[in-house]
């Protein structure tokens, strides 16, 4: 990383370059749609994701932002259209089955095991690869302990994505805000997606802490080669890591492609800023 | 290496371990040298089932966080499938040991059954439908008892609803009989029994709750939603938690009634239900420790409240509403920290 990155008012293009980018989709959505009564939430919902592309997903509240995340985990059942994962339909899927097809997301507000400790909140989310079975666990026998083993020090690893190694042994609900979105995300990636959906990571963040969440959003994705699609109201954030923009205003696609060309959409200067009046 | 810095709640739980074993101890040597009333020695065995009723209950309401009413459904079932498992077994095993052995694993095995086949329809239902529910069935298991007749002669077992219909041969036995119960149970069940059923209970949920099954069942409960977004199987985990709840009920069920002659099924009634809801939520939640501990001074209390003859319940309602708010209510602990009787009036505002 070059040392302007901190400088984050200079929207630019990624730090890898183009080409280094995978564009062949993770996700495609084609028409998606959802109807709450007569209310089109998400209406014609098109986008495709490629396989390690970091893209934004913006616009004004109420637009559908979260609507589409919760299409895509399945918490709503689409309407219309079809959700492709890596070339297969999640059609018949639940979110458990979403999930463990690779999609993996964190919550506007909030939702972490509060009860549990950090480290368990991450070792919980591994449960799929884990294989050894209730009995094991009673009896602890050596597969235990060898899964165990495995997922604790994995665990740890993941952490220290964030620095958090040194909370592992907290309540995950006693953790400072910004460490339980962190944690969320942590959560998240140790279900080993290949798409990670982030719900507004840098909400209630300071500049500091934003510029730092970049780094790392920027980080997992380099090292873990995977797709990552967020909603974030942080302009800064979204212009400077998203290789692609999508706008969405009233369920609808207002507009799509770059930061740069998104910015100079009129649609999106409209949506956000309300309409020119005549002069 | 790893074992040299125990985290807290693993201490927390050799912790329950051993005082579990000292109170053994200590309670063996004193019956052993004639130091216990008659009163309290009777009553051993019992405090032994109620405290694995309660540590199981705590299982689905503290570490599951469903409320279930119709735990005692459970006991029941495997009260009954137990005494008849250890009364049939009665000729081929000589020892008593074994025959309670017997009888508690069947018990639970069959609770267990009954506890996962109930568990597929209530836990679809959430919070105050699911507790309702779980009231019905335990009603249901009762009135099922109440109308069954099992008895047994040398063609083997005879199952019989509504009437006694199971024709025994010369020689058989009616063991169930209906509204009746079970009469002439042998005794077979003592205090180092239900103290080795308490720390296998005690095993088996500390170790299910610190495994990745413990974990995705507490994850239910704290969120479900996110649960179900990082791949767990809610049905799955909560059908496991409610199922191994039911199975140690069943052995605690098993435990009980073979400390008595006759059992009938109406002692596993709404109240007993009620009873052990009261020795989980007295004792905290999710809390093994607190569990046992309400569980033992509550089963003692109304034999200890003796002297006061007509007021007992009155006196052990009192107990338990005060223990209730010196423990669990933040106001009243306030309240009693500072004894300032003017400060209770401003807080109860809000």
């Amino acid at each position: 990383m070059s040392s302007d990155s901190k400088l984050i008012s200079i929207p630019s293009k990624s730090m890898i370059p183009e080409r280094d980018i995978d564009k062949t989709p993770i996700l495609e959505c084609v028409n998606l749609g959802i109807n709450f009564g007569g209310l089109k939430a998400v209406d014609n919902f098109d986008l495709s994701i490629g396989r390690t592309e970091i893209a934004g997903l913006i616009g004004p509240n109420g637009a559908g932002k979260t609507t589409v995340f919760n299409l895509l985990t399945k918490v709503y059942q689409p309407t219309t259209g079809t959700i492709l994962l890596d070339g297969k339909d999640t059609h018949s899927m639940n979110t458990m089955q979403v999930n463990r097809a690779g999609i993996a997301r964190t919550f506007q507000n909030i939702r972490l095991f509060n009860a549990l400790s950090v480290e368990d909140n991450v070792k919980t989310a591994m449960n799929n690869q884990m294989k050894y079975n209730m009995w094991s666990g009673i009896f602890r026998l050596p597969r235990y302990w060898k899964e165990e083993r495995i997922a604790h020090e994995r665990a740890l690893e993941l952490l220290s994505i964030f620095n958090m190694e040194g909370m592992a042994n907290m309540k995950a609900g006693s953790l400072p805000y910004g460490a339980q979105r962190r944690l969320e995300i942590v959560r998240a990636l140790a279900t080993n997606p290949s798409l990670l959906l982030l719900d507004e990571p840098a909400a209630g963040m300071n500049p500091s802490e934003t510029a730092e969440l970049m780094e790392n959003i920027r980080k997992i994705r380099d090292t873990f080669q995977i797709a990552i699609l967020l909603i974030e109201h942080d302009m800064n954030l979204v212009m400077n890591i998203c290789e692609g923009i999508c706008v969405l205003n009233f369920g609808r696609i207002i507009a799509k492609g770059t930061p740069e060309d998104v910015q100079k959409n009129p649609a999106v200067i409209e949506a956000y800023l309300g309409k020119k009046k005549e002069a | 290496m790893k074992s040299i810095r125990l985290n807290k709640t693993t201490r927390k739980n050799y912790l329950t371990y051993g005082l579990v074993i000292v109170a053994y101890v200590i309670l063996q040597l004193m019956s052993s040298s004639g130091a216990t009333t008659s009163t309290l020695q009777g009553m051993l065995v019992p405090i032994c089932a109620y405290v694995v009723m309660a540590i199981s209950l705590n299982l689905t309401v503290g570490i599951l966080g469903e409320l279930s009413l119709g735990h005692a459904g459970f006991m029941s079932v495997g009260a009954f499938t137990g005494v008849t498992a250890a009364i049939a077994a009665g000729n081929a095993i000589p020892s008593a040991a074994i025959r309670l052995i017997v009888g508690m694993v069947v018990g639970a095995l069959f609770a267990a059954v009954i506890g996962f086949l109930i568990g597929i329809p209530v836990l679809r239902l959430r919070g105050d439908y699911l507790a309702i529910v779980t009231l019905a069935f335990g009603e249901i298991i009762k009135g099922i008892f109440n109308n069954l007749f099992v008895g047994i002669d040398s063609r083997g077992l005879h199952i019989s609803l509504l009437s006694d219909k199971t024709n025994l041969a010369e020689g058989g036995k009616l063991i169930i009989g209906g509204p009746m119960g079970i009469g002439s149970i042998p005794k077979i069940s003592t205090f180092t029994g239900g103290a080795i059923l308490i720390m296998i209970t005690l095993i088996i949920v500390f170790h299910l709750v610190n495994s990745r099954a413990g974990r995705a069942i507490m994850a239910v409960r704290d969120n479900r939603i996110a649960a179900e977004s990082i791949g767990i199987n809610i049905t799955k985990y909560k059908l496991m938690a409610f199922t191994v709840s039911a199975a140690l009920a069943g052995a605690a069920g098993s435990l009980f009634a073979m400390n008595y002659t006759t059992i009938v099924a109406n002692k596993f009634d709404f109240n007993t239900s009620i009873l052990i809801l009261v020795f989980v939520v007295l004792g905290g939640l999710g809390n093994m420790l607190g569990s046992i501990i309400a569980a033992a001074a509550l089963t003692i209390l109304p034999e200890a409240l003796r002297q006061f003859s007509d007021y007992r319940m009155l006196v052990y309602a009192i107990v338990l509403i005060l223990v209730m708010l010196a423990t669990n209510n933040d106001t009243f602990k306030a309240f009693l920290a500072k004894f300032k009787p003017g400060k209770k009036k401003k807080e109860e505002v809000s």
